[in-house]
């Protein structure tokens, strides 16, 4: 079995994490990204982190036969202070043109405040002017569905391709919603938050198996890098075809990320 | 496609020991010292519609456990989410 690791925080994991991969058939993985786990002191943190996603992050990946891409933005989190957030934003041109980059994201909301909705606005456009896809962060718990929400309205208001986006950490009180209107879904295995492999698949027989993906979001939290391939086993267990979890688990994020004009089809078995 | 007994035979003793972790938390924040917050409210919130609810039962709790407002707000106050909405929002 192979499969594409959609969205995975491999700045946070260690190498013994890209063999474990490597050795369960990732044959590609997406790196959005994201907040470190701290508020960064200056913009110019940033362009490090930035090389270290298209320079440093490839290399490490390429040891183990996984092509590496990534997603460029600054996160919500630290999008309050948009004065800060606005330089970020200037340094993202200088690495749009780097072979791994795929688009503009994780953007979205955290607590849902003026300022990060301003800064994700911000972000849609830089996504249209330079013609790149969008993957989306939706917040955490009790602020996910309103999140979700303003989020959603504001693609509309941006007259954004909904084909284009993918809005991630989706649950099944924000699927139906971010299905509707024309997005990709994302759904992130994690063990405490978010959705276990059992609730992923009650969405995808609930929600249908078009569209959606899932992911690890594997970084420096409570988190598996293996959780895509263990929601496969579970889909085995759960009599799905071995046609249906290939789906799911490589066709689909192919075929999203097919969008990317730095995305290549990984040579598999 | 899994019958009925396919999923009792994959879910239930799984789901049996989570009902059971749930019943041991509530009886362990009984037997402590100290008030509860908006936290365990939701809880109990959460808890009933589950029981009252005939069918879409996860996202009729994860509805319950949300912030139900609409507008963004003014700033952050802090970074972190709880789990369940606080009443002044």
């Amino acid at each position: 079995m192979h499969y594409i690791e959609p969205h995975a925080h491999m700045v946070s994991r260690t190498t013994a994490d890209y063999q474990q991969l490597a050795m369960a058939g990732c044959a590609a993985l997406c790196e959005p990204a994201f907040w470190a786990g701290y508020d960064r002191a200056s913009a110019q943190g940033f362009y490090d982190y930035y090389r270290q996603l298209t320079e440093y992050e490839p290399a490490r990946a390429a040891k183990f036969g996984i092509p590496h891409y990534c997603w460029l933005c600054i996160n919500p989190k630290e999008s309050e202070d948009a004065g800060f957030a606005r330089e970020v934003l200037q340094i993202i041109p200088d690495f749009i043109d780097k072979p791994n980059v795929l688009g503009i994201g994780e953007i979205g909301l955290n607590k849902n405040t003026k300022s990060e909705l301003a800064i994700f606005e911000e972000h849609v456009d830089m996504a249209k002017k330079y013609d790149l896809p969008i993957l989306i962060h939706t917040p955490h718990l009790e602020d996910k569905l309103k999140g979700t929400r303003l989020i959603i309205d504001a693609l509309k208001n941006a007259n954004v391709d909904p084909g284009s986006v993918v809005i991630d950490h989706v649950e099944e009180h924000t699927t139906g919603m971010v299905l509707d209107a024309g997005f990709w879904a994302g759904m992130t295995l994690y063990p405490e938050s978010k959705c276990t492999a059992a609730r992923a698949i009650d969405m995808l027989e609930t929600f249908g198996m078009e569209n959606i993906w899932m992911n690890s979001a594997c970084d420096w939290g409570i988190s598996d890098p293996l959780a895509v391939v263990k929601c496969a086993l579970e889909m085995r267990k759960r009599q799905h075809c071995i046609k249906t979890v290939q789906k799911v688990i490589f066709e689909n994020p192919a075929r999203f990320l097919s969008q990317c004009k730095n995305f290549k089809l990984p040579e598999t078995p | 496609m899994p019958t009925k007994t396919d999923i009792l035979d994959l879910y239930f003793m799984d789901s049996r020991a989570k009902l059971l972790d749930i019943a041991s938390y509530l009886d362990r924040l009984d037997r402590h010292e100290g008030e509860t917050d908006f936290r365990q409210e939701g809880f109990l919130n959460a808890l009933q519609t589950m029981l009252e609810t005939k069918e879409n039962r996860t996202a009729a709790v994860l509805n319950t456990l949300s912030d139900s407002s609409t507008d963004p707000i003014e700033a952050v106050t802090i970074q972190a989410a709880y789990g369940a909405p606080q009443l002044e929002n």
